[in-house]
């Protein structure tokens, strides 16, 4: 219910990150507060500029893009238009171009964002376990179930024997972040026994061949060559992880499994970042505390 | 003779028959004497935000009260949004109310921490404890329920919904008395260790009223037909895992023992099903009210087979493997269903995997009359296919749609979904809640504004344009309670513009927005009944005040900042320049 008897409406000028040229000038109308709230004019104001001049900008609010977003298809005047909208489609998609160049890799597949699809981490656990069981649409026997699961399970004997060893894990899904890419994925760590295939999925995940600037896999964009080169310290950019107690730790020192019961959450970081990371990285303020991404 | 001059005991006679907490505290409203005997004869609340008032608060209050329900994090926590440690601890509640209810009975909570310590608490200063209700906790592990098995004498109910549960190695149910015969309903279905058959079947042996079992995934098929006939009582039953190797003795088994149990209504769990197995449970289907298929791994054939000799069913919760022909046949046979939900096999895939469409929506909205409640995760959707379903079930009260790319178009005319979603509000006039998905633009929160006037909760997604979105839904929609905002370009001025109505609902998420950490601190300051807290976990959200806040929930509240707050959540309030310094 709307605070007071009088009109709110909102002024959306000041959006201009929405849109590179307003073309079609917007109803010019002044936010009433109601309720008597009296936040003094002046400073609200100020604090309004302050905050839509940097606020709204960055795009930061929409860390996914699909093609949709650059979809040619997109007419922009008949969908939208209404004598009381002026913001038309084109405007959005505008937004999207301003958007970091990194997102436009988003756009090409599907990216895991936190938060989406609204799937509990339950059912996303359930599910992954059940997974590693089911594997075919027609299987009417736990001896072809079983058959499926050999094909599953890693290979080596280190890997298998250190998925025994995962299970008690009740969450399996840990964010990785990478330096320079806004949107963060999500790895089911119970689906791998061992540090070689971690690292191997990651590299693929990660490796977009349509963002030159972004080097995993040595200093060229040809085929990744293997065994990984995260690990052996000849890429642009180390693993690490955040531990149980909030330190950022390379990834590989310790034994698989121990590895497993501390993690919290991963991030490839550039090199050039990872200078000291066996001691603590300490915040400017003094705070005792590492500074993820 | 007034109603005031009524003799108290007579009151509280009449007061007992009123239930709903909404009732009660209109009658606490009416006049003191009123206010004073309702308090005293209240004997359960719901605090739906743990933070909003103190358990001292409520306790000094409601003194004779025997069951307490609490919600601790914001729903969003289920989407891994909220990071572990932001709070929602039982223990100060149980603290208090092992001294202030010593005769409580009940207690149910959802989405908060619960330790093993919260739990000895309980089974030690509880004496007639008798239901213990975790719905998606955490924090606690199977020594915790040994206390509550141990010292619980009376208990009747205990259950781990989608909890969270360490399973250190430990034979927990066997802490069960032999004395203990009260259990009613006892669901574990969330355990990823094995327990102790053999302590599972004396208890259920022993306790004739048992109502409700929801069995975890390790108890194996091949002991769930002994089990059923030591409890043929059973109403509700969550089977273990669903397969074993193909033995006819082993399917004539299953299936004589479910033809005992004559009263089932619910079935649930079927994991890693095979399907040669479902058959077993054909006789009791006539019966059934409540079908949970969500992590049965079959196909829309068996589906369809299953489905359809259960002309009862009010509730289906399903993988969509079911597709749209399983729909169909659902819609066919089904016309006393009243809730429908579908969830995605493969989420992260790009491409379908299931040949379910929004068809599958429409034909249910078609065939089933009573259709009330819908949770349904596809890969399109049409303004056509929503209008026809808004007009077809006019008495929808839940709706949550999720198209799985995130604003995704209408795929027939690549226009946002903004009137499809507008005639579901226009049309379902008592919608209480309402999740958001597909290309949306600030015309559908003028809609939801308009139109939305009994909607409780929002959740809303990578939608709109601007603040006027917001604006809309906070100035338009009088009964919201709860609104939940992620990826969306909402900034300051609907906020600001809107500050009291914040104070009339339970609380506001806005993750990955565009509002301020300067608003945020102006909120907070001139809103001393809020808690404006901001989540980062980067660092204090003021060192860089350019930026938008990360992370924001707002809830009203009526004892102040709360204590626990760990190092990356920030109260903007009055003295948070004191506390940035």
């Amino acid at each position: 219910m709307s605070a007071s008897g009088s009109v709110s409406t909102v002024s959306r000028d000041d959006h201009l990150v929405l849109s590179s040229e307003d073309s079609s000038s917007p109803v010019e109308s002044e936010l009433e507060l109601g309720l008597g709230l009296s936040l003094g004019g002046g400073g609200f104001i100020k604090a309004q500029q302050q905050a839509s001049g940097g606020g709204g900008g960055g795009g930061q609010y929409a860390r996914i893009l699909t093609a949709k977003d650059f979809s040619s298809v997109v007419s922009s005047s008949s969908c939208l238009s209404s004598s009381s909208s002026s913001l038309s489609r084109g405007d959005y998609v505008a937004a999207g171009t301003k958007r970091s160049s990194d997102s436009v890799a988003a756009a090409n597949g599907s990216s895991q964002v936190v938060g989406w699809p609204p799937i509990r981490a339950y059912r996303m656990n359930s599910m992954v376990n059940q997974a590693k069981s089911v594997a075919s649409e027609e299987y009417n026997s736990m001896m072809e179930n079983k058959r499926k699961n050999s094909l599953v399970e890693k290979t080596t004997d280190v890997c298998s024997k250190n998925s025994a060893s995962a299970k008690g894990r009740t969450s399996p899904f840990v964010k990785v972040n990478m330096d320079g890419i806004p949107i963060g994925r999500k790895i089911d760590l119970n689906a791998h026994g061992c540090y070689e295939s971690l690292v191997q999925t990651l590299e693929d995940m990660f490796h977009q061949p349509t963002t030159p600037s972004f080097v995993l896999l040595g200093s060229s964009v040809q085929e990744p060559t293997r065994p990984s080169k995260l690990l052996d310290g000849t890429s642009d950019y180390v693993l690490t992880y955040e531990d149980k107690e909030g330190d950022w730790m390379l990834v590989g020192d310790v034994p698989w499994g121990m590895f497993l019961g501390s993690v919290k959450r991963l991030r490839i970081m550039r090199t050039s970042e990872a200078t000291g990371l066996a001691p603590r990285l300490q915040e400017s303020n003094g705070r005792q505390r590492n500074r993820p991404i | 003779m007034s109603y005031s001059s009524l003799p108290e005991d007579v009151l509280e006679h009449v007061f007992s028959f009123v239930q709903s907490d909404k009732d009660r505290n209109v009658i606490s409203l009416v006049c003191k004497s009123w206010y004073e005997i309702e308090r005293w004869c209240r004997r359960r609340i719901f605090v739906g935000n743990c933070y909003a008032v103190s358990p001292r608060m409520a306790i000094r209050r409601f003194p004779e009260v025997r069951s307490v329900e609490l919600k601790g994090k914001p729903h969003f926590a289920d989407f891994n949004l909220v990071p572990e440690g932001w709070g929602g601890y039982v223990y100060p509640w149980i603290r208090a109310m092992a001294g202030g209810y010593p005769w409580l009975e009940e207690l149910k909570l959802k989405r908060m921490v619960v330790t093993d310590e919260s739990l000895e608490l309980i089974a030690k200063s509880l004496k007639n404890f008798k239901v213990l209700v975790l719905s998606s906790c955490e924090g606690f592990s199977t020594h915790g329920l040994a206390a509550i098995a141990a010292d619980c004498k009376n208990l009747k109910e205990l259950d781990l919904w989608e909890s969270d549960v360490e399973d250190p190695s430990g034979n927990w149910l066997s802490k069960f008395p032999d004395t203990c015969t009260s259990l009613v309903s006892l669901n574990i279905a969330c355990l990823g260790s094995e327990v102790s058959f053999s302590a599972l079947e004396r208890l259920v042996v022993r306790c004739p009223n048992l109502r409700t079992l929801r069995l975890n995934r390790a108890v194996p098929l091949e002991k769930l037909a002994h089990l059923l006939r030591q409890a043929p009582q059973l109403v509700e039953l969550g089977t273990g895992t669903y397969s074993a190797d193909l033995r006819p003795d082993i399917f004539s088994n299953l299936a004589g023992a479910f033809s005992g149990c004559k009263e089932l209504k619910s079935l649930s769990g079927f994991w890693d099903v095979v399907p040669a197995y479902l058959p077993a449970v054909y006789s009791v289907c006539s019966g059934l009210t409540t079908l949970n298929l969500s992590y049965a791994t079959i196909q829309s054939p068996d589906l369809i087979k299953l489905v359809s000799q259960c002309p009862k069913l009010q509730c289906l919760w399903v993988l969509d493997y079911i597709e749209d022909s399983g729909l169909e046949a659902l819609a066919a046979t089904c016309k006393d269903l009243r809730e429908l939900r579908v969830f995605p096999s493969e989420p992260f895939g790009d491409e379908p995997n299931v040949s379910l469409t929004e068809q599958g929506l429409v034909l249910v909205s078609e065939g089933c009359p009573k259709l009330e409640s819908v949770l349904y995760f596809c890969r399109r959707m049409s303004n056509d296919a929503l209008v026809t379903i808004a007009k077809n079930r006019p008495s929808m009260i839940r709706f949550r749609l999720c198209i799985i790319d995130p604003q995704t178009p209408d795929y027939l005319t690549l226009e946002p979904l903004d009137v499809g979603f507008g005639a579901i509000v226009q049309h379902c006039k008592d919608l209480r809640r309402l999740s958001l998905s597909g290309l949306l633009t600030d015309r559908v929160f003028e809609y939801i504004g308009t139109y939305a006037k009994k909607l409780e909760m929002l959740s809303v997604a990578f939608a709109g344009e601007s603040d006027l979105g917001l604006h809309h839904v906070l100035s338009g929609c009088d009964s919201l309670r709860k609104l939940e905002i992620m990826d969306c370009p909402f900034g300051d001025k609907a906020l600001l513009a809107n500050a009291a109505k914040l104070e009339t609902m339970r609380s506001l998420w806005m993750s990955s927005c565009s509002v301020s950490f300067e608003a945020c601190k102006l909120l907070g300051q001139k809103m001393p009944r809020l808690n404006v807290e901001v989540i980062d976990e980067s660092g204090p959200p003021d060192s860089r005040p350019e930026l938008p806040v990360k992370k924001l929930y707002i809830y009203r509240t009526v004892t102040g900042r709360r204590i626990d707050m760990p190092g990356f959540v920030w109260n903007v309030g009055e003295d948070s320049a004191l506390r940035l310094s």
